[in-house]
């Protein structure tokens, strides 16, 4: 690889000088293209797309827009810079300068979240490879390209750490992300949810709503850690994850909207009326909801874990915005949470707090999707006044249709969505009410159809309340769409 | 026969080691001609005592014994299988090893014990795979750690699912503070040839290694994605049961199994009574008397007919006398911490035993005769790793001879009484079909000073019973005393032997019960009792800062770094 190569790698870890990175993504590099045209989005590789560029960390670096194809997107490093005598903000190194090398105590532990939280960014790409033929606007379709291009560079942003300090077995980790494929059933992803088709746009938006937002703990998590080059990573990356936010909770937002004008225009609450004039029911969007909100809980981990409290003792992952606690040690307090118990019974438990940190985690995501499900609810009370009343969206309890942890479904564990316990074939019985069913599907899949002219946009979805970085509307997003 | 449901005790040992397959709770059997699938798959709330949850299908005590017994009845109630795919019964996990919260609650001499009980159960693998011609295959299909993976070490070879997540794992150290040591260490060095320097690394990497490096260093034979693997271990099962019905078939006889009846014994107060084996307990002298008895007549079968006729009636001596002894030695070991001495007893007609072996012996190959014999050595090699003191005491009536006078040469020492009723008896048993762990005979290890007694002392076995006299001068009697001291010298023997420190004894007679070289199975037993089970009662295992103790807790061990 030509040195030339590097210098067009925008970065701010001095790559041009860095022999041992530029060693390890030489032979990285090509690799993750080959993997970008296999398992990238389908067809569209050489559309030219309005896209946002990192350039430089500064603040009129970070955000540079162009058309560009994707293949040849400029994906780039980047590291908050550094604050010069960080200490470790909790655990028992707390107050200890921060890890500036990998602690070799520490090594495979870091080396293993590392590896989890990066595997996710190549699995979201491969899951939403195919929505670009069914975009409902040109808007749409941008957005889920500027998604797609910055999940692979926070797959970069991590195959960066592992190459910078993970030695011989990090550059084997970084390879094995581009070998494992979402939903493969030899090669699965590491985690649950990212083995999840994402079918539908509404799947996608609440992806990005949901699942992105998991990802934005994760990442507000690391940025506290202890091993300084992770945390400035992860700060970094939270800007781009902010994005991708605001795809999900606009997207569902706007197909709430459009669902509630439906409503008004056929003058009828009744979901078929709705479905008949080509729009998604509200209670569609509710069974979509609790599906990806259930999923992305599932991605904190397990409510009582010993994994978690050695990452908090260890000082590698912290809590939401650590700064804001009195204390750091995390030891001798307790979090009560309810613990099923023999006979179906739930009964409030004190917890160690370390061992509860997942959960502490997931206290903050719940309030922040539940802000977000607020807003949907007060564009419903916009749109239909009065009428509206009896149409809420909500999250579910936290214990509904989850897959791990101490409400697991594989420990026999059957939860409504208000969190009552019920039988396993309650929960079967309930299923087609509270999930997306096959016809939920067979339906989103006739109303996707691709929406290709500038400004036009599809029936299920209200248009965009303004254009990205200024533009219009009616700006053409992508160009040179596959015929 | 005594309930086995659960105890309101919290110790986790069992009243009874008897098991069959209709009763298990956590294994499986399923037949497939010459191959049988066991599957593991670990009921999490029914360990043997309250106190923790078996995850993952971690094991205890309780899940030990019934891979035991379903290895035992698969050699002798399914001679046609020659392949025993090890495998879970259960979605992405294979096994996670002995159950770390039962350990922590556990006593020291009870893990000794268990650790003991589940290596011997390895060996039995191993010993099948080795002299029974039925192969063990692990189909390792999710993770696979610490115990899981010396469960697997066990097996002739091992299949790892390939899914990129998969690992085989032996993460004692870097977890817990404590030795993968039943077994583990020793295996992956001495077994599956493991370079010592990749051992290291891989025994301090509490993640495991998976995918192509894990056969790369040889951790396991071969790996398949998902997609295959079914496909792949059954190819693989049915090669190599074809192979091994080539390399060790049966002489011509019935090839039917024969199905292992109960032994259901009779517990009254401080005694055990089986058909051939008695205990007697006397707790106040922290003693014990275990007697066994030589068959009655009609057991020296002239064909493999008789033989599995007998067997099928559960009359064959051999093989019933020989499972007494190990169900007693088992409760012996679980059951009796505080008895320090048995001694050994036999009773019956020495002809009767020799006649009796004899016989089996020549059938040594045809399956059946060759399972009784490999189970009477198995048996006898459970002893030797007894820790208590074991006197065998020869007076009139006893009947030392042939198969039975291996008690005597297992003995940590033998009184006799110098009379002219006392006899001894030698037979083709005692040649080299019941060796002891480390590959020697019993007679070799009494003889390790004088190796050409061996010979002598065969020889003149071969023409009649010796005299307590003609074994004293052969070295067959630590102590040879007249009726008019007999009682007293064994009387001030036993009350010594039991004034001496437990420990002691422990660790002085497993060193000096195996004179002359080792082989890997005595490294293991000497491994796990002293080095496994100090580091579990170090305080950087189980103090209260220690890494066991902390595991899974809110604070981080804490170690005292001094090395010892």
């Amino acid at each position: 690889m030509t040195v030339e190569l590097f210098e067009k790698i925008p970065n701010n870890v001095n790559l041009s000088a860095d022999k041992r990175l530029q060693r390890a993504l030489e032979q990285w590099l090509p690799n993750y293209i080959s993997w970008w045209k296999e398992m990238g989005p389908d067809q569209f590789q050489e559309s030219d797309v309005y896209l946002r560029t990192a350039v430089s960390v500064e603040s009129d670096g970070w955000a540079h827009f162009d058309y560009v194809k994707m293949p040849e997107y400029r994906w780039g490093i980047f590291l908050e810079p550094q604050v010069p005598g960080r200490t470790i903000g909790f655990g028992d190194h707390y107050g200890q300068p921060a890890w500036q090398e990998v602690p070799g105590e520490y090594r495979n532990t870091l080396r293993r979240i590392i590896v989890t939280q990066g595997d996710t960014e190549p699995a979201s790409v491969e899951q939403q490879r195919m929505l670009g033929h069914t975009a409902p606007s040109l808007y749409d379709l941008r957005n889920l390209f500027q998604v797609n291009v910055e999940e692979g560079r926070h797959l970069w942003a991590m195959v960066y750490l592992l190459h910078s300090y993970f030695g011989k077995d990090g550059r084997e980790e970084a390879e094995a992300m581009l070998e494992r494929r979402s939903g493969d059933r030899d090669k699965p992803r590491i985690l649950g949810a990212f083995n999840e088709p994402v079918k539908s746009w509404l799947d996608f938006y609440m992806f990005t709503m949901f699942t992105d937002r998991d990802g934005k703990f994760q990442l507000c998590a690391l940025s506290e850690s202890g091993f300084d080059p992770l945390s400035r990573t992860c700060k970094f990356m939270l800007t781009e994850e902010a994005h991708h936010m605001f795809v999900g909770e606009t997207g569902v937002d706007r197909v709430v909207q459009r669902a509630c004008e439906l409503m008004k225009e056929t003058g009828s609450n009744d979901p078929q009326a709705i479905v008949k004039a080509g729009g998604i029911p509200l209670d569609m969007v509710q069974r979509h909801l609790h599906l990806w909100f259930s999923l992305s809980e599932d991605l904190f981990g397990g409510e009582i874990s010993s994994n978690a409290a050695e990452f908090f003792a260890a000082g590698l992952k912290g809590r939401y915005k650590e700064d804001g606690y009195s204390e750091h040690t995390g030891l001798n307090q307790f979090y009560e949470m309810p613990v099923p118990s023999e006979g179906g019974k739930i009964v409030m438990t004190q917890v160690p707090l370390r061992n509860a940190m997942n959960e502490v985690l997931r206290d903050g995501y719940v309030a922040d999707c539940q802000r977000a499900v607020d807003k949907w609810n007060r564009t419903i009370e916009r749109q239909l006044g009065e009428r509206g009343a009896d149409f809420k969206l909500a999250l579910p309890s936290r214990r509904f249709h989850r897959q791990i942890g101490i409400y697991g479904m594989n420990a026999g564990n059957y939860f409504d969505p208000s969190g009552q316990p019920i039988s396993a074939g309650e929960f079967e019985s309930q299923r087609s009410k509270w999930l997306p069913t096959d016809s939920d599907r067979e339906y989103l899949k006739q109303i996707m159809r691709p929406v290709t002219e500038p400004g036009k946009i599809a029936g299920w979805i209200a248009p965009p309340a303004r254009g990205i970085n200024g533009q219009q509307i009616e700006f053409e997003y992508v160009r040179h769409l596959p015929a | 026969m005594e309930n086995a449901a659960k105890t309101e005790s919290t110790h986790p040992v069992p009243p009874s080691f008897e098991t069959a397959p209709d009763r298990y709770r956590h294994f499986r059997i399923e037949l497939d001609g010459d191959v049988a699938r066991l599957l593991m798959s670990v009921r999490e709330d029914e360990p043997l005592c309250p106190g923790y949850v078996l995850k993952l299908n971690s094991y205890d005590l309780g899940v030990d014994i019934e891979l035991c017994d379903a290895v035992q009845r698969l050699r002798f109630e399914h001679p046609e299988v020659r392949t025993v795919v090890v495998t879970s019964g259960r979605d992405r996990i294979f096994c996670a090893g002995a159950n770390i919260h039962m350990l922590a609650q556990s006593t020291h001499g009870f893990k000794v014990n268990f650790c003991k009980f589940t290596n011997e159960t390895r060996l039995a693998i191993e010993d099948a795979c080795r002299h029974s011609g039925q192969k063990y295959l692990a189909a390792v299909s999710g993770p696979c750690a610490g115990g899981g993976y010396e469960l697997a070490m066990a097996c002739d070879e091992i299949i790892l699912i390939d899914d990129g997540s998969s690992t085989v794992a032996l993460p004692e150290v870097p977890l817990l503070g404590v030795l993968p040591g039943t077994g583990g260490l020793t295996r992956l060095v001495d077994k599956r040839k493991v370079r010592r320097d990749r051992a290291d690394v891989f025994s301090t990497l509490a993640e495991g290694i998976r995918g192509k490096r894990s056969v790369e260093w040889r951790l396991v034979d071969q790996i398949a994605p998902r997609s295959r693997f079914a496909q792949v271990v059954h190819t693989r099962a049915h090669q190599l049961a074809t192979e091994a019905k080539a390399a060790l078939p049966s002489a011509p006889g019935p090839q039917t199994g024969v199905v292992l009846e109960p032994l259901s014994p009779t517990v009254d107060g401080d005694t055990i009574s089986y058909r051939f084996v008695h205990l007697k307990l006397d707790r106040t002298h922290r003693t014990a008397h275990l007697t066994m008895n030589g068959p009655g007549p009609g057991q020296a079968v002239g064909s493999a007919e008789a033989l599995h006729q007998l067997a099928s009636r559960g009359e064959l001596w051999a093989l019933r006398a020989f499972r007494e002894l190990d169900d007693v030695l088992c409760r012996l070991r679980f059951h009796e911490p505080l008895i320090g001495l048995v001694i050994l007893q036999t009773r019956g007609d020495r002809a009767e035993v020799l006649a009796a072996d004899a016989a089996l012996y020549a059938q040594r190959e045809y399956w059946l005769g060759r399972e009784v014999l490999l189970n009477m050595a198995r048996v006898l090699r459970r002893l030797d790793m007894t820790a208590k003191s074991f006197f065998a005491v020869v007076e009139g009536e006893s009947c030392f001879a042939g198969s039975l006078l291996e008690l005597l040469l297992a003995a940590d020492r033998s009184y006799v009484l110098e009379s002219p009723e006392v006899k001894l008896a030698t037979g083709t048993l005692n040649a080299g079909a019941l060796l002891c762990g480390n590959g020697q005979t019993r007679l070799g290890l009494r003889c390790h000073d004088q190796p050409a007694r061996v010979d002598e002392i065969l020889r003149r076995g071969e023409a009649g019973p010796l005299s307590a006299e003609d074994a004293d001068k052969l070295g067959l009697c630590t102590v040879l005393a007249d009726d008019l001291d007999f009682a007293d010298t064994l009387r001030l023997a036993v009350e010594e032997r039991v004034s001496l420190s437990p420990d002691a004894l422990t660790g002085m007679e497993q060193n000096l019960r195996f004179p002359g070289p080792d082989l890997s199975e005595g490294k293991v037993f000497g491994r796990l009792s002293a080095w496994q089970n100090w580091i579990f009662i170090r305080e950087n295992a189980t103090g209260p800062q220690g890494a066991l103790t902390s595991y899974g807790r809110p604070e981080r061990p804490s170690f005292d770094w001094r090395r010892t």
